[in-house]
């Protein structure tokens, strides 16, 4: 069983910013390599949100959108890991942003996106403005070989998964190979990140337990506003950038309050990322704008 | 119930006054609301057994304190009664975890557990 492993962090230069590698699909080489692809996450665009955090906000998602148009090589497909838009108690304006925020991702070139809802999307109304514009909360699909499962740990306000979708996680998991290419996406990490800040999901371990007999599998999620990577067990788990304002690090200070916006750079602690899915999954950070 | 007996019993004679002036919890009362705990500082004593009394004002909120090991729903129209004997000197941060909107993420305070 190959690992995540720090020694595999490759500093890159330019756009690329800097990738990781982890073993994540190991003796399946030959298995792979026909069907190498890549995609792109964005996570937590918030939109809707307006304060000192990012000054540019109203701007932030449409030049993530333009830079991930601009690459050279265009995703198979795009995934954003939940809160698509900022909270609001006003359910016809919490609409009104899921509308805008279609919007301005229908300018994506690659027309295959998928969605998962995060805490603000959906928590207030237990989902339901968020599947009128995107449908389902929890889904799978595949994708050259490799097996995507959605899960949603936001619907219910108090971040569970609950017993149902476990369930059918379960079940799902039952149809599969334990050498299966899994891919899991999500909003909340499904560990005990930093509970101190909420940083976790209620039932997470469940899933992680259900997930375990199963050699190959990563997870993407978002939530945290930042690039993270932490292993359970062989499970490796990568956070993604926000891209509306970066949090500190896990426990790196009392609150979670946003960092400060820095004019003179801006857009510093936002992106997306690219991942190419080959015997191994390297990661890219990307940055809002192009340079 | 079986508590508010025991103590019945035990305030009835003088050696069960001095037991019950040792043993009864100190009474913390904390509401909730969008998106504040008030009060939302709270300092007790080491070794001293503490009953926190909980309220919402408003709608469901979550009262959780990881490091403690305290997890409970705060429901509108009850009272919450979480029983805590804090040993270790400390602050402890506490704050909702069942999300309720735009502040929810500001929503906390801090247990001080003096010496």
């Amino acid at each position: 069983m190959l690992q995540s492993d720090r020694r595999d962090f490759l500093k890159l230069t330019g756009l690329a910013g800097v990738a990781f590698t982890a073993g994540l699909f190991p003796n399946q080489r030959a298995r792979a390599q026909a069907n190498d692809f890549h995609f792109v996450q964005f996570s937590d665009t918030h939109w809707g949100y307006s304060g000192p955090a990012n000054p540019d906000a109203e701007h932030t998602l449409e030049k993530a959108v333009a830079t991930v148009n601009g690459l050279a090589r265009q995703p198979d497909f795009i995934v954003f890991t939940g809160d698509l838009t900022h909270t609001t108690d006003d359910a016809k304006q919490r609409r009104e942003r899921m509308k805008r925020f279609r919007e301005i991702v229908s300018a994506l070139t690659v027309k295959d996106v998928r969605f998962m809802p995060g805490e603000h999307d959906a928590s207030l109304d237990k989902g339901e403005a968020y599947k009128e514009f995107f449908g389902a909360t929890h889904y799978t699909f595949d994708h050259k070989g490799v097996h995507f499962i959605a899960l949603d740990n936001v619907s219910d306000p108090a971040a569970k998964l609950g017993d149902e979708q476990l369930a059918w996680l379960a079940a799902d998991l039952k149809q599969r190979k334990t050498d299966d290419r899994i891919v899991v996406m999500t909003h909340r990490p499904l560990f005990d990140l930093q509970p101190s800040w909420d940083w976790t999901t209620a039932d997470g371990a469940k899933a992680i337990e259900l997930l375990m007999p199963y050699s190959n599998v990563v997870v993407f999620y978002g939530h945290i506003h930042q690039e993270h990577h932490h292993m359970t067990g062989h499970i490796a788990h990568h956070a993604a950038n926000s891209l509306i304002f970066a949090l500190p690090a896990p426990g790196s200070q009392p609150k979670r309050a946003p960092l400060a916006y820095d004019a003179a750079m801006p857009g510093k602690g936002l992106g997306t990322r690219d991942v190419t899915m080959t015997d191994k999954v390297t990661l890219v950070e990307l940055p809002v704008t192009r340079s | 119930m079986h508590r508010r007996t025991m103590i019945a019993l035990l305030a009835g004679s003088a050696l069960g006054a001095a037991r019950l002036a040792a043993e009864t919890p100190a009474e913390i009362r904390i509401s909730a609301k969008k998106f504040e705990f008030h009060p939302n500082r709270v300092t007790v004593k080491a070794g001293q057994p503490v009953m926190l009394v909980l309220t919402s004002e408003d709608r469901i909120h979550g009262f959780k304190m990881p490091d403690l090991g305290v997890r409970t729903d705060i429901v509108p129209g009850q009272e919450t009664r979480v029983a805590l004997l804090p040993t270790k000197p400390g602050s402890f941060t506490f704050f909702c975890d069942v999300f309720c909107g735009g502040g929810h993420e500001d929503m906390d305070g801090t247990l001080i557990v003096a010496a």
